[in-house]
């Protein structure tokens, strides 16, 4: 990003030109088209075979409610193990600069499936294990709850990724922003927070957008671990009714409305934050 | 003007990894006293401006500023509430307003309210003659214009030094005069000033000294008239051949 060197004269508050078919408006009849189609089959589905599939949805309600709980308690977390992360990654001590990139090289070369699988079933038991040779009871028969375990992978995954978006959107700010909040005598700290970062954000919001959305899918995974989130509850439903082709049908809708809802609010969110240069 | 030096550096010397950008650089500024800076591209200007309120760390020497020495990390951020800097690229933040601009260090810093903050702000954009700008953003003013918000900015801080790089230098030429008129008050009201600049004009007017630095050195000083009309080493002269076409 350069920054604007030769005076212009001043910018009317009246766009250009109008482009066709890039007005919002346009964008939003997409998305509505999307949701109404995907919303009329789901209604359609349950009135021609209510026993089945308005049984399911009723059946599998808490497992939405764990996904969407599971999903937003771990992003929340990810933005905030990113920014340390990212400003571990733009850190000029060597130490806390290598523990960042360490941290986000590891994590990025391994499957989520199997971190998850990790740290619910390898992570306990070296807890336990240490808990055997200091003698501490409480360590040694410690249990993972499984939502608590597959936040964590949730987290310490996403977390990485996330810390190269942060890390991205600091650096595409002009040097000169920071130099001039700490020449009025902010420090680091106070200049991220007033300065470079209300700026970023702007820069950040579609890629993050994009993280809440691949966690909202990849958040299925946990169903492995003992999670009983959305998959899971299809599975269990399945297995009881054998009827696989209803069971996914219904559960990939379900999943397509809450990543459309997603990507609206997401939408929403860019477009409030956007500022000319 | 008092003779007790409001910045004091001290054979310092700065390495950007082999390149040795400041060669024992030793520099009083007394307090009021404007001292304008040339010398070629790549003669360590900014670098000496930058290390005035530490933006840049010098690897050896000493610098004390209004009686704090630049060490430690508190020492640094008293030094910067005291010594306004103004950027060639102006480096206002962009997704504020002008008067946001001018009070946010106010509030953040200074501790003011949002009302003291904000009729500071109002006073000091009459004086840089924009007062009608105050809800504008950067982007929608001229460049001479933005140079003037950014003084202003600096100048909500209250400083007691202020540092000028190339403060025209990105501007179209019509406007240079707007900035340096407003440099000029300023300068009459009796604040120092260490300016990095090409304007001979400003200089004669303005600045009790000049100083012609070449390759990270202080080549020579003296008052603007005689160092532009009649130097003596002869690195200033060839500068000033180059300059003055
Ligand atoms: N961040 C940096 N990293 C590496 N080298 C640098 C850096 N900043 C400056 N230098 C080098 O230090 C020397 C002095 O640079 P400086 O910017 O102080 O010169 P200047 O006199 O301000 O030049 P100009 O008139 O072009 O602005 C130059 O050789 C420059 O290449
Ligand atoms: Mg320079």
């Amino acid at each position: 990003m350069t920054e604007q060197l030769k005076s212009k004269p001043p910018a009317g508050d009246k766009p250009l030109a109008r482009i066709p078919g890039a007005e919002p408006s346009a964008r939003i009849d997409a998305w509505w088209w999307l949701v109404a189609i995907v919303v009329g089959l789901i209604i359609l589905l349950v009135v021609i075979d209510n026993e089945t599939y308005w049984n399911l949805i009723v059946f599998v309600w808490d497992g939405i409610q764990i996904t969407f709980g599971v999903t937003v308690v771990a992003f929340v977390l990810t933005l905030l193990a990113g920014l340390l992360g990212g400003l571990g990654r733009l850190s000029k001590n060597r130490f806390i600069y290598g523990a960042a990139t360490l941290y986000v090289e590891l994590i990025r070369g391994i499957p989520l499936l199997v971190q998850l699988i990790w740290w619910y079933f390898a992570f306990p038991v070296i807890i336990q294990g240490l808990g055997r040779s200091l003698g501490v009871d409480a360590l040694s028969n410690y249990q993972a709850p499984a939502i608590a375990m597959a936040v964590l992978g949730l987290v310490f995954c996403y977390g990485a990724y996330m810390s190269e978006i942060y890390r991205a959107g600091i650096q595409s700010i002009p040097k000169g922003q920071m130099e001039a909040a700490r020449s009025l005598g902010m420090n680091y700290f106070q200049a991220m927070r007033y300065v470079i970062l209300p700026q970023a954000v702007r820069v950040i919001l579609p890629p993050v957008g994009n993280e809440f959305i691949a966690l909202l899918k990849d958040s299925s995974l946990v169903s492995v671990v003992a999670v009983t989130d959305l998959t899971r509850r299809g599975r269990e439903f399945m297995s009881t009714h054998f009827n696989p082709i209803e069971t996914w049908t219904m559960v990939a809708l379900l999943y397509l409305v809450m990543t459309l809802l997603s990507a609206r609010i997401v939408g929403w969110l860019e477009r409030r934050n956007k500022f000319e240069r | 003007m008092t003779n007790e030096p409001i910045i004091r550096i001290k054979n310092v010397h700065k390495y950007f990894g082999h390149v040795h950008a400041l060669q024992g650089v030793s520099l009083d500024v007394s307090k009021g006293e404007v001292v304008v800076i040339v010398g070629p591209s790549g003669s360590g200007k900014s670098t000496l401006l930058r290390c005035i309120n530490r933006l840049e760390e010098y690897d050896e020497g000493e610098i004390v500023v209004d009686g704090i020495p630049l060490d430690s990390a508190k020492n640094i951020n008293e030094v910067r509430k005291e010594v306004g800097m103004v950027f060639q690229q102006f480096n206002l933040f962009p997704n504020m307003t002008v008067k946001e601009n001018l009070t946010l260090a106010q509030r953040v810093i200074r501790k003011r309210t949002a009302e003291e903050a904000g009729e500071i702000a109002d006073q000091l954009l009459i004086k840089v003659g924009i007062p009608e700008k105050s809800d504008a953003y950067p982007m929608q003013l001229s460049g001479g214009q933005q140079q003037r918000v950014a003084i202003a900015r600096a100048l909500a801080m209250s400083p007691k030094i202020m540092l000028f790089d190339e403060p025209t230098s990105a501007l179209d030429p019509e406007m240079i005069k707007e900035v340096l008129d407003v440099m000029l008050a300023l300068a009459q009201e009796g604040m120092t000033m260490v300016v990095v600049s090409h304007e001979m004009g400003f200089a004669r007017n303005a600045a009790n000294r000049a100083i012609l630095m070449d390759a990270g050195q202080i080549v020579e000083e003296a008052t603007p008239d005689i160092l532009f009309t009649a130097p003596t080493h002869p690195r200033t002269k060839e500068f000033l051949s180059k300059v003055l076409h």
